[in-house]
């Protein structure tokens, strides 16, 4: 897959535009983190359409020149950006070269309402602003300005700055603040430059280029502002309160996940009680454990025996359950082909540690994927299966099984936590030269990379120590496609705890048995024998869930992937392959515990989840109604 | 003594120090323990044990081998605990020896010791009533605080905090420098603690002002493989703490004042600048806006291009404006409403010393403080905003009453605040249009004379220097200034011991001087007395001398006035002219001094005084010979004076010059390569042929 997209992408056609195409996506997204493109699009250039007829644009619609008689005021031109700035940006920046200053450098650089009148400068007219050239007046939808800067003329670079916070405005000259120009903004404007005299010709730079004004500098401050007001946010005579909301919160989350010791040893310390019965707790987590461990197969009589229709009451639940116990079969992990293996495991009690203990918060909401949004939505548990790309495979070869985190934590995680390295042990033995080749032919072809998927999935890039040191030497490089930095920050917050209870039962059988070898069902014919087995009944299950409920696409889809592992002499390296990742167990493994505490009147997603998930779209609702901080108060700022 | 008038010294006070003279050593550090826990946050407390003569005993028990290192150091901490309370603990503190105490005790190998010893240390160095000096007189002190940097967090923060108090002068610089203060505390620039950072921080900035030794040496410091430059800029990132960014950005104005950094330098330019201005914004408190205006004062104040970018950046000059409306009329009511208005225009008329006394005076005194702090730091920076450039005076001029408020500021009871306002008046009084306008209209010279009358030399030296601008010939203040009697006030100056005064006083005479009418004239010559005259052109300092013959030069102008003056002191002048030609002198001073015999030359009867006079016209023929274009050229402007030919006598002056081989010299010049010298060789030489 890597070599195709190298090899015959269309992007390429012009590596120059390409290159700044994505240099100006790379900036958008590093400045205006907060925006939803796909709501509230950037202005990337100036609107063709939107501008009046003595003005011509060219060089991808970013130079402005004026083509009309220029005899007075009444040969007067602008043009607007394809879109107006949208609210998130919290702070908002562009910036206008002059590359002539014409015959008489009527120059005016702002901002306009759409619908304002284009035959004129802006400035002039109401819901119109600007910063004029020839004397360096500033325009407040009035024909007359005020003294405001200095001049500006042929090589002179103005920037433009409209700060959403507290809607006002200031202008920069090659780099230098001029103070606030404009107070009151109403929303909804766009960049706007005017032309008055032939010759006149100005450069727009909306993040193509890096800006010669700091305007990071200036957002650090406001983000510093904002944060400091949150921080600050006065709970006044609550405090009591706050106090034992946070700690409910703290120990239903650990409850929720079944992580029984520490939440007991957090109730202790806290004099808080836990609603859950303990025991109760303890079979969630095995149940969990079985599942994250590719044991499906007894997971599902495991809840069976102690959840009674529990699994009849969620036919859909049930199968995915057995959908996912198809696939550990495929892999080797599901018990009923793992009985036919000559090595046994010892004990029926013993869970190998999964292989990403952390839960993960799968984000449902598909546009947030697409926007690269990394908040955690926690309304729904699932995480789609086919979201995340084959190439999230890869991560899994190095020693940090849970790939999605990048931080060395999680590194020092699996290091002492040894199921975790040879579960994905199977991985590395066949995949370390293709993914060498992968990195090369990466580094060649960063842009496409990027393009490619950028829209897709929020990158996490690790360091490239070496590419090309000897295969076992080689330290992984990798971008990781995972659904977002939130979930890194929740796998890191949970590792610590998880690994002291995983570490007491490592079963070192289990650890042989995993990197036996990588064939179908574990290379064992009576297993594959099962599996197919297995297979015919999964497909009767599906037919009369079918006749039961109607058709229903998604099970469809589930059993197709499923079933096409087959079609592939070594599914681990295949389109579908990706479906035999560990980490997938996740999403399956959370199902069915929500559904466990469903059953037990008990909330099916932690409060803590709830809250942050809320917290999330009202960050989102504050940019829909137009508060620019919203930008600098973002959830995941908040999460360490 | 501070209580010494209190009625109770409690007996539980007394007790305390009882229990300090418990032969039982564990007894005793017990009543240590106890009274620190006693004195923390109770001045009333502290002041009763000084009073009852805890300190020695605990000075005693701190340096006494016998004690046990537990129990020196509960000592050290209850020192410490009696500094943070009034000076005047300090002040008790000092006075019974703590200081060479405590340094001794950092000589022991116990750290929480140590670190007590300096916590105490701190608190009493940072305290205005502490001399510095005492850190400097034992030579052993500094390098011993070098080495203890090492040891600890908190030895790193009270020693770092001692240093930028304490390094007052170059020679504290100095010292400091020569022990490797700089190698050593620039590690603690990246410390994790942020206090040790912003404490190193301090230390930078104390060390490299006005220090080019330091200041060389710090653009070429690593910290972590990072110039320390780039650790400043990253200090002024907007998202640090106000400190920081306001204390990294006088370390950069410092190294780039004394010639570290360029001025145009991306690091001065696009952040130092910009980080300083805005520190004077309304945002900032009342001292970090005074600060942030004094230091961008000294940054700007040498370069027109950083003066025109601080000029239009974030509106500053009408930032500045802000400066004046200090305390603004609500704050002043309130504080004012606790008293009768007519108890305080009472005192503040009729005493204002007893106000002292009054429990609202604290509150109006610190008002008062930073009113006259934002008003002198914001004359200064527009002083060094106007310096140079003259579309910045003309838009500091349009300020809102900013000829009113410097009017103001000039009869300000604050001496600071009053040079300040020269000072300014002074950068705006480079501006020709500034002069013939505003300031005519303002009578800026009313005020500036009263200034005058009464002040310290420092106000001085720029009041005369604004005077001899106001004394310009184009100026309209001119005439009032020479009719207030300016002349008596400016001849004082001349005799004055400072020769920057002596230099404006006589300035401000060439000026007045210049195109003045024969009263005029005659005035200055008879009040400054011509003794006094010829005694300026042996000055030591060549400024008064070129000055004082740029005012001979300015009397012995039109005829007339040749003449009369020639008349009555042509003697003396001949004298004084061969004098300085003979003597060894600058350029200048010839050139001007050979001006002058042109203009003598010029005179009527002036003439014969140099005709008659051999020597000089061989001095005039050597001069005529010099290498120096400029020089030839004011010979041969005499000689073509003294030809001149419609005047009477003319033939004979020619005849005599001829015989003397001048035509040759003129013919030879008239074939220089200078245009000017060329030309004025021919001109002359034509004299000859009418």
């Amino acid at each position: 897959m890597a070599f195709a997209l190298g090899a015959g992408s269309p992007l390429l056609g012009d590596p120059a535009l390409n290159y700044q195409e994505h240099e100006l996506n790379e900036r958008l997204k590093r400045l205006y983190p907060a925006v939803n493109e796909e709501e509230t699009p950037l202005p990337r250039s100036w609107s063709p359409k939107d501008k009046y007829s003595y003005i011509g644009l060219s060089q991808n619609n970013l130079r402005v020149h004026y083509k009309g008689h220029g005899k007075n005021h009444k040969d007067a031109a602008s043009v607007r950006a394809t879109h107006p700035i949208p609210a998130a940006c919290g702070i908002y920046y562009f910036e206008v070269k002059i590359v002539s200053k014409g015959r008489d450098g009527y120059m005016g650089i702002g901002l306009s309402a759409q619908g304002v009148n284009m035959n004129r400068l802006p400035g002039w007219d109401k819901h119109s602003y600007g910063y004029h050239g020839d004397d360096g007046h500033s325009f407040c939808s009035s024909g007359t300005g005020q003294p405001y800067g200095p001049t500006f003329t042929t090589g002179d670079v103005i920037g433009c700055c409209v700060n959403l916070i507290n809607n006002t405005c200031f202008y920069t000259k090659n780099g230098h603040s001029l103070g606030v120009a404009f107070t009151d903004l109403p929303p909804n404007l766009y960049p706007t430059v005017g032309l008055q005299t032939p010759g006149e010709i100005v450069d727009a730079n909306f993040g193509q280029q890096p800006f010669v004004f700091d305007i990071e500098d200036y957002m650090s401050e406001w983000r510093a502002k904002i944060h400091s007001m949150i921080a600050r946010f006065p709970i006044g005579e609550r405090l009591g309160e706050w106090q034992a909301v946070l700690q409910n919160m703290v120990s239903s989350y650990l409850v929720h996940h079944g992580y029984c010791a520490t939440a007991t040893a957090f109730a202790r310390a806290t004099e808080t009680i836990i609603q859950e019965d303990p025991n109760s707790i303890k079979n969630r987590q095995r149940i969990q454990k079985l599942v994250l461990a590719g044991r499906v197969g007894e997971a599902i009589d495991a809840t069976q025996q102690l959840y009674p229709g529990l699994l009849e009451h969620n036919p859909n639940l049930l199968f995915m359950l057995k959908c996912r116990q198809f696939v550990e079969m495929v892999n080797g992990t599901d018990s009923e082909v793992r009985c036919f293996s000559v090595r046994s495991p010892k004990s029926q009690d013993s869970y190998p540690g999964s292989p990403s203990p952390s839960p993960r918060h799968g984000a449902n909401n598909p546009h947030l994927h697409s926007t690269g949004a990394d908040s955690p939505t926690c309304s729904n548990g699932v995480t789609p299966p086919n979201k995340t790309k084959t190439h999230s495979k890869y991560p899994s070869i190095s020693s940090a099984s849970s790939s999605s985190s990048s931080s060395p934590s999680s590194v020092n995680y699996s290091e002492s936590n040894s199921t975790d390295s040879t579960k994905s042990q199977p991985h590395s033995g066949t995949s370390n030269q293709e993914t060498r080749c992968v990195t090369i032919c990466r580094l060649t072809r960063p842009s496409t990379w990027c393009v490619s998927t950028a829209c897709h999935f929020t990158t996490v890039k690790l360091s490239v120590p070496c590419v090309f040191c000897s295969d076992s030497e080689m330290e992984i490089e990798a971008e990781h496609y995972s659904n977002g930095v939130a979930e890194n920050s929740s796998s890191r917050i949970m590792n610590g705890t998880y690994k002291h209870q995983e570490i007491l039962q490592v079963d070192d059988n289990s650890l042989v048995e995993s990197c036996a070898s990588k064939q179908f069902c574990g290379g064992n014919q009576a297993a594959t024998e099962r599996m197919i087995q297995f297979g015919r009944e999964l497909q009767a299950l599906n037919e009369q869930l079918c006749r039961q409920y109607g058709k229903n696409t998604m099970h469809k889809k589930m059993l197709q992937d499923a079933f096409s592992l087959l079609a592939y002499s070594d599914p681990w390296d295949c389109p579908m392959g990706q479906q035999l990742d560990p980490m997938q167990r996740e999403s399956i493994c959370s199902a069915l515990n929500s559904a466990i505490l469903e059953s037990q009147n008990l909330p099916k997603q932690p409060p803590l989840m709830l809250a942050l998930g809320q917290a999330t779209e009202c960050v989102q609702l504050m940019a829909r109604v137009r508060s620019g901080s919203c930008s600098f108060a973002r959830v995941d700022n908040f999460l360490h | 003594m501070t209580c010494c008038g209190q009625p109770e010294v409690t007996a539980t006070s007394r007790h305390y120090v009882d229990r300090l003279f418990d032969p039982d050593p564990q007894k005793v550090l017990q009543g240590v323990i106890d009274m620190k826990n006693a004195v923390i946050g109770n001045n009333k407390q502290k002041a009763n044990l000084i009073v009852l003569g805890a300190v020695p005993r605990l000075l005693y028990l701190l340096q006494q081998s016998s004690s046990s290192d537990m129990l020196r150091t509960e000592c050290a901490v209850v020192l410490g605990s009696l500094a943070m309370g009034t000076e005047n603990n300090i002040k008790s503190l000092v006075d019974c020896h703590i200081i060479p105490a405590l340094l001794q005790g950092l000589l022991s190998p116990n750290v929480s010791f140590i670190e007590a010893c300096l916590r105490c240390l701190r608190t009493v160095f940072i305290s205005p009533v502490t001399p510095v000096q005492l850190l400097y007189s034992d030579l052993t002190v500094i390098p011993h605080f070098i080495c203890l940097l090492s040891q600890s967090l908190h030895t790193q923060e009270y020693i770092t905090q001692i240093f930028s108090h304490c390094c007052k002068t170059p020679d504290h610089q100095t010292v400091l420098f020569n022990h490797g203060a700089i190698q050593n505390i620039a590690p603690l620039l990246n410390s994790s603690s942020p206090k040790v950072r912003m404490q190193a921080l301090k230390c930078f900035s104390v060390l490299a002002y006005e220090n080019t030794q330091v200041s060389m040496t710090l653009v070429n410091v690593l910290v972590d493989g990072e110039p320390l430059t780039q650790v400043f800029v990253r200090m002024m990132q907007r998202d640090k703490p106000i400190e920081m960014q306001l204390t990294a950005a006088k370390c950069l104005t410092y190294m780039c004042r004394a010639g570290a950094i360029r001025t145009d330098d991306s690091s001065i330019v696009l952040k130092t600048l910009p980080c300083l201005v805005r520190m004077c914004s309304k945002d900032r408190l009342l001292e970090e806006r005074v600060e942030g205006a004094e230091t961008l004062a000294f940054l700007v104040e040498p370069d027109v291009d950083l003066q025109r970018i601080a000029s239009v950046t974030d509106h500053l000059l009408a930032m500045l404006a802000d400066y004046f409306k200090y305390p603004s009329s609500v704050s002043t009511i309130a504080d004012i409403k606790r008293v009768s208005w007519a108890e305080i225009t009472e005192h503040l008329i009729y005493a204002p010393s007893r106000l002292n006394n009054k429990s609202f005076s604290v509150q109006l005194d610190h008002d008062l403080k930073h009113a006259h702090e934002l008003r002198q730091a914001a004359f200064r920076l527009y002083a060094s905003l106007g310096s140079n450039d003259e579309d910045i005076r003309k838009k500091i001029t349009e300020t809102e009453n900013m000829m009113d408020r410097i009017v103001s500021g000039l009869s300000e009871s604050s001496i600071k605040v009053r040079l300040a306002a020269v000072r300014c008046l002074h950068s705006l009084s480079r501006s020709v249009q500034q002069l013939r306008t505003s300031f005519h209209d303002h009578a800026v010279w009313k005020p500036l004379m009263k200034l005058l009358q009464n002040a310290p030399d420092e106000v001085l030296i720029m009041a005369s220097s604004t005077l001899c601008n106001l004394l310009l010939e184009f100026s309209p203040s001119k005439e009032p200034i020479l009719e207030s009697g300016v002349i008596e006030l400016l001849c004082s100056l001349t005799q004055s011991d400072s020769p920057a005064l002596r230099v404006n006083g006589i300035w401000a005479l060439m000026n007045m001087a210049f195109q003045a009418d024969q009263k005029v004239k005659m005035e200055i010559v008879r009040s400054l007395g011509t003794d006094h005259l010829f005694r300026l052109l042996s000055d030591p300092d060549p400024n008064v001398l070129m000055k004082t013959l740029g005012l001979l030069r300015n009397l012995l102008s039109t005829r007339p006035h040749i003449d009369q003056l020639m008349g009555s002191h042509g003697k003396q002048i001949m004298q004084a002219v061969t004098l300085i030609l003979e003597g060894e002198h600058s350029i200048e001073v010839k050139d001007q001094t050979l001006c002058i015999l042109a203009n003598i030359a010029d005179g009527n009867t002036a003439k014969e005084l140099i005709m008659t006079n051999d020597d000089m016209l061989q001095k005039i023929k050597y001069y005529m010979g010099h290498s120096h274009v400029k020089l030839q050229l004011a010979a041969t402007f005499c000689i073509s004076n003294l030809i001149w030919n419609e005047e009477d006598g003319s033939q004979e002056r020619q005849d005599k010059l001829r015989e003397m081989g001048f035509v040759d010299i003129l013919h030879k010049l008239s074939q220089a390569t200078d245009p000017n010298l060329c030309d004025r060789a021919k001109t002359a030489m034509q004299q000859y042929l009418a």
